[in-house]
């Protein structure tokens, strides 16, 4: 992508006034996406974003730039004026010997910018017929594919070079039913890092008539409850649970700030004993897998929560470096324009040993979310939300009567103590985005059927 | 300085040949990022970015591709791929670019060149002062998560070969920042900013009072009992509810059979009390803008009035399908295709005050803040359900502060139960302005 010994040079450049720390990233990117929409394909895109981001750590101080010219002349004027916002005082040539770090992509079968338009945008197409011959209540079908290709690399003056190549393939189909109480939505998403193999492991025909179904069984919904319940999530659909209730609060910027109710209880039980909670970025071809995070890190297997003790936190380059501890891997960023921060890449809950029958039937009244939607939280206070987009009534240890969507909100430590069943069938969930601070990026969740005793479930039905 | 955008547009539209449409939107925006922690800069991030996007329509068929660069080289490239794109689109006789309809473009006064010349220091003291101003505040305010300065340039030119020729450019600054409040083992947190085109404009006191008051406000909260209430939202709380309402009347979702609203037309949507004007030609809107995402002329367009819905809003698209014209609402930057959206939202204000609303009301809950608008709200079936923090309304006056609760209603229901719309619009930092709203018959979840 770019000459090591220019990168050097720009290290140097960036260290010039003095420094603790220095970092240049350099991000090329290619897209590809086909949209269809209301029986027509819309749109086909393509999209190229290349440039360098440049950070210069002096004291507590962080200064950044970035740049779309990736000539010499443009590295070098970004990095002088990252070294000018971050005000180090001293200077001093200094020369970064780089120490080029071996990793290995995630394989990737089919490249999918090889693959020919048309097959894109006959996906899309068997997708709509599909949908559409769900029944004459469905009024409106949606359809999008996207790849993208992101090489980076990444080198700091601590004399890391290490350079990824990441491939992400994605399809969505969105499906609109109409009946008598108004019109309702069905979703399915697949993604992961890889490349048109994708195809080979989801058939889109599937994805449609699942969302399809799932506007359809919307149709008949009644208003979800309002009130304290007990909620049992299914496997594969609710990780996003984890990525709120704990995931954000054990990010290391938040714990350093004190802004997290973890913060200080490493060590402590702070979930049921049933609760193993694990950050992964390693997982083969997952949504949030990668070789090196954005800071030249190996991505690494992160126990966060064993047997319901808090063992860890997620780390970064600033924060480490700040407590003098190794990294982890959870050092990510949007875009090169973007600094990095402490991400979670696939958060997951661990098998336990229930089987979801057990589960279902040991549950007298509840509700049973087998598909979960986004979520937030504040982690200073622990208090989250997330939105359940198919969810059924629990009666009598039976699933019964399907539930319009809502939100849920609990408080994540109380809500970790509560988690009484742990299931035996674990399954990743489907593509997410997080969004911190403004910026998105791709992970992945995955949970077994569990059970919550009692969470606020935000209906309107008495 | 815009006229070199207008003048790359220029260059690629001249490549196009006889029987296709060529749009290029050039973009081009500078900003600086500071935050400080624990009165040192923390981060401060200087950046210019640009970029290109090309739509082209040929034969009825319609391609985009974007680079974010203005390389020479880039440029043609990004011209081929969106011919090459448009080959694999279906045809669509709808389609077609926006063509220049006669409406003025509006002067507006949205760029300040002072800007420029306000110097890194400064910005860094206003992040600097407005921390400190939280912190004086009040002795519960234990921490501050982050207290931030930013600003941003940016320029935007839209050329085609169907007439349009125009550039906008705007300037903008805001600080904001974010604290935690403690007692006892109590946290809770609150925000504040203020908004700006330059540093000057802005009420660093405004912005640390109202942090503070966020947050040591809902000290001591509990969870409420689940029931059905009256609710009085916040500006800000308001100002996201209109977001998703103006989603609901985009003429895209009409067209698709997305819109609650889609065969309403002329009829009572909302109580008489309700008002909805979309206008980015107010100077005083964050979004304000002369065009928009196409290139025409920004406009006043009523949404709904007294509670009677009377139009949709358009781009050139959906207008040209729909049988109308553009309601100058296409809504993009230069990597994507002129979706349709609203830009610049507010309610014709009534004439009371917060306060007077809450007497007037007697007995209910202000809802100071809301989560999973992403994710319990659902703008096709009108589903709304959401987090929520806030106060008791008892006697007419504010009571115990409330927490981890949810606010359930329709979105369909939620208008037509709107009893009265405060006094005191602001505008935010985002498309919809804030005033108080007093909605009745919401249920509340909680213990």
């Amino acid at each position: 992508m770019i000459e090591e010994a220019l990168v050097s040079r720009v290290l140097g450049e960036a260290l010039r006034t003095g420094g603790d720390f220095a970092e240049v990233f350099v991000e090329d990117k290619r897209s590809s996406s086909g949209r269809l929409d209301d029986g027509k394909i819309e749109e086909l895109g393509s999209g190229r974003d290349r440039g360098a981001g440049i950070r210069v750590v002096v004291g507590e101080t962080t200064g950044f730039a970035h740049t779309a010219d990736l000539s010499e002349a443009g590295l070098l004027a970004a990095a002088e004026a990252a070294a000018a916002a971050a005000r180090g005082g001293g200077g001093g040539v200094r020369t970064v010997e780089l120490t080029r770090v071996d990793t290995s992509s995630q394989p990737v079968g089919e490249r999918p910018e090889e693959v020919a338009k048309a097959t894109k945008v006959e996906l899309l197409q068997r997708a709509d017929e599909v949908a559409r011959g769900q029944g004459g209540a469905i009024r409106q079908v949606s359809a999008s594919y996207g790849d993208s290709r992101r090489r980076i690399l990444v080198a700091n003056s601590d004399g890391l070079l290490a350079a990824d190549d990441q491939t992400r393939t994605l399809f969505v189909v969105g499906v609109v039913a109409s009946g008598d109480a108004g019109m309702q939505t069905g979703r399915r998403s697949v993604g992961h890092t890889m490349g048109f193999e994708l195809f080979d492991r989801y058939q889109v025909e599937d994805l449609a008539r699942e969302a399809a179904e799932q506007a359809l069984t919307k149709l008949r919904a009644r208003p979800a409850p309002s009130g304290a319940l007990p909620v049992v999530i299914g496997s594969g659909g609710g990780g996003v649970l984890f990525h709120e209730a704990c995931g954000h609060g054990l990010e290391a910027d938040h714990i350093q700030k004190n802004v997290s109710v973890f913060a200080g209880r490493v060590g402590q039980q702070v979930a049921s004993p049933l609760v193993t909670i694990v950050d992964d970025g390693t997982i083969a071809n997952e949504w949030g897998t990668f070789a090196i995070d954005d800071e030249g890190t190996p991505a690494q297997r992160n126990v966060l929560i064993e047997d319901g003790i808090l063992t860890d936190y997620m780390w970064d380059q600033l924060r480490a470096r700040k407590e003098g501890r190794a990294l982890s891997g959870n050092g990510r960023r949007q875009s090169y324009k973007h600094l990095p921060m402490v991400r979670m890449t696939n958060t997951v809950l661990t098998n336990g040993s229930s089987t979801p029958e057990e589960i279902v039937a040991d549950t007298p009244n509840g509700v049973y979310v087998s598909h979960l939607g986004g979520g937030q939280v504040n982690t200073a206070t622990g208090d989250f939300v997330f939105g359940m987009t198919e969810a059924y009534l629990i009666e009598d240890g039976k699933i019964t009567e399907p539930l319009r969507e809502g939100n849920l909100i609990g408080n994540g430590p109380k809500v970790l103590e509560m988690i009484d069943a742990v299931g035996n069938d674990f399954q990743m969930g489907p593509p997410g985005t997080c969004g911190k601070d403004g910026q998105g990026v791709p992970v992945g969740d995955g949970v077994p059927t569990l059970r919550v005793t009692s969470l606020t479930v935000g209906g309107t039905a008495a | 300085m815009s006229e070199e955008l207008l003048e790359i547009g220029d260059r690629i539209v001249a490549l196009a040949t006889g029987d296709e449409q060529v749009e290029v939107v050039v973009g081009r925006s500078t900003s600086t990022e500071v935050r400080v922690y624990e009165g040192e800069v923390e981060q401060l991030a200087s950046a210019t970015s640009a970029g290109i996007g090309v739509r082209v329509i040929s034969g009825n068929r319609q391609g985009f591709a974007y680079a974010g660069s203005l390389d020479p080289d880039v440029l043609a490239d990004t011209l081929a791929e969106a011919r090459d794109n448009a080959t694999f689109a279906t045809p669509d006789e709808w389609l077609g670019l926006a063509e220049p309809d006669g409406v003025a473009v509006p002067s507006l006064d949205l760029y300040r060149e002072g800007l420029a010349a306000v110097s890194t220091e400064a910005k860094i003291d206003l992040a600097v002062a407005l921390e400190k101003a939280v912190r004086a505040n009040d002795a519960r305010i234990t921490g501050i998560d982050a207290a931030d300065y930013a600003d941003g340039v940016s320029e935007g030119a839209v050329v085609s070969t169907t007439g349009i020729r125009t550039v906008s450019r705007d300037a903008s600054c805001y600080v904001s920042v974010s604290c935690v409040a403690q007692d006892g083992d109590d946290t809770q947190t609150g925000f504040g900013f203020s908004v700006g085109r330059l540093p000057d404009e802005l009420d660093i006191e405004a912005a640390a009072a109202d942090a503070g008051r966020r947050a040591t406000r809902l000290l001591g909260a509990t969870q409420p009992r689940s029931g059905r209430v009256t609710v009085v939202l916040d500006p800000y709380v308001t100002a996201q509810f209109l977001g998703i309402i103006g989603s609901t009347l985009s003429g895209e979702a009409v067209l698709k059979g997305r819109s609650l609203f889609a065969d309403r037309l002329g009829e009572e949507v909302a109580s008489a009390a309700f008002t909805l004007v979309d206008d980015a030609t107010n100077p005083l809107a964050y979004s304000a803008s002369e065009t928009d995402g196409e290139g025409l002329a920004s406009r006043r367009n009523v949404l709904i009035d007294g509670g009677r819905l009377q139009q949709f809003v358009h781009n050139a698209y959906t207008a040209r399908r729909s049988d109308t014209t553009s309601t100058a609402n296409a809504v993009r930057g230069f990597s994507s295709t002129p979706s349709v959206g609203c830009r610049a939202l507010s309610l014709s204000p009534g004439t009371k005050l917060q306060d007077e609303l809450l007497a007037d009301l007697g007995e209910g809950v202000l809802i100071s803040s809301v989560s999973g608008l992403h994710s319990g709200v659902n703008p096709v079936s009108g589903d709304f359900s959401t987090g929520a923090e806030g106060l008791r309304i008892s006697g007419g006056q504010l009571a115990e502060p409330l927490r981890e609760f949810t606010i359930a209603s329709t979105l369909q229901r939620m208008l037509s139960e709107v009893a009265a719309v405060g006094a005191d619009l602001e505008w935010l930092p985002m498309r919809s302005a804030g005033v108080s709203l007093v909605v009745r018959d919401v249920t509340v979840s909680g213990a």
